[in-house]
């Protein structure tokens, strides 16, 4: 409780805003996005794409 | 204090190997040359972890990210740049120093000795804004711009750039499977020589990739000053010595700045300090 008291307003804010940014994006489908990429092997990233 | 300092040192290195194998505990996929393709993956890790690592149980932020944004049905990525700020905010640069598998990678390269090790250059401060313009052109723009004929983009940091994917999913995938290998071309070549050099600088330079290239530290570096886990210095306990900046690696001085961007809140200034004036 200490460290959010001391804590900047500016970064409750910050994550408060992360959160709802979060829960707008799960809202609008992206999940889904990221679930495809990250389960299926990235031939860019491991540089044959 | 110097065994006291690298006590504390191996503590870190000790939770960073706990957090990689947690975060890669997928042993299976080594041993098959498989990727985890569970449910888990619909959440990021912290760190830069790359997906397509045998090991690896989470998306990596910044891959997701370009994905989200190179999708012809999104362009910006709510869910993944939420997270990113959610625990920016939370902790700052803490993810770098003690959440990020490359860090470790990096930590520990620059353990071995070598004669002419460099602290700092002519344009180092300089430098360290590359990472600043990586985001923006190499995870933001180009993804959501160059875009093939069906509207999505490639993601262009972890296809030309990032080391990470290559030593922790290009090289052990290759090893593992002989369809990958008949498939090997420039590309593989390219991001191998960045891998080379990124190894030989790590030992040289500390931490080179998080300094001057990595895009999620760029992210974090931003909430650095704001975040909510932070480091405060008792300026009426604090005697000047300069033992917390010598003791920085990143060229910190936390009596100017507790809370710099380029901060990875390792903690070495803080057991440097003789009076404990950093908390």
């Amino acid at each position: 409780m200490r460290l959010f008291r001391r804590s900047s307003p500016c970064g409750i804010c910050a994550a408060i805003l992360g959160l709802a940014m979060m829960g707008y994006g799960i809202f609008r489908g992206e999940m889904p996005v990221v679930l495809e990429k990250a389960i299926n092997i990235c031939m860019e990233c491991i540089g044959i794409g | 204090m110097d065994k006291r300092k690298s006590e504390n040192e191996w503590k870190r290195h000790a939770v960073q190997g706990l957090w990689a194998l947690l975060t890669n505990s997928y042993l299976m996929g080594f041993a098959q040359g498989k990727i985890y393709r569970g449910k888990l993956k619909n959440l990021c890790v912290p760190g830069l972890n790359c997906y397509s690592c045998p090991g690896a149980v989470g998306a990596c932020p910044i891959g997701a990210l370009q994905a989200v944004i190179g999708n012809w049905n999104f362009k910006f990525a709510f869910y993944v740049a939420g997270f990113l700020m959610f625990v920016g905010a939370l902790m700052g640069r803490f993810v770098c120093g003690w959440l990020c598998p490359f860090g470790l990678i990096q930590d520990l390269l620059h353990k071995i000795p070598f004669p002419g090790k460099i602290n700092t250059f002519k344009g180092d401060n300089l430098l360290r804004k590359l990472k600043y313009v990586i985001f923006f052109v190499f995870v933001i723009l180009l993804p959501m711009f160059l875009v093939d004929i069906l509207g999505q983009g490639a993601p262009y940091f972890c296809k030309l750039i990032c080391p990470a994917g290559t030593l922790e999913g290009g090289i052990p995938l290759v090893l593992l499977n002989e369809s990958m290998r008949s498939a090997l071309g420039w590309l593989y070549a390219w991001k191998n020589v960045l891998l080379l050099v990124t190894i030989f600088l790590s030992v040289l330079i500390y931490r080179p990739f998080c300094k001057y290239i990595c895009p999620l530290g760029a992210v974090y570096s931003i909430f650095n000053p704001i975040s909510i886990f932070h480091y405060r210095v008792d300026k009426n306990a604090c005697i000047d010595c300069g033992l917390c900046a010598k003791a920085c690696k990143m060229q910190v001085d936390p009596v100017k700045n507790a809370n710099h961007p380029e901060c990875i809140r390792c903690g070495a200034c803080k057991k440097a300090c003789p009076v404990k004036a950093i908390r």
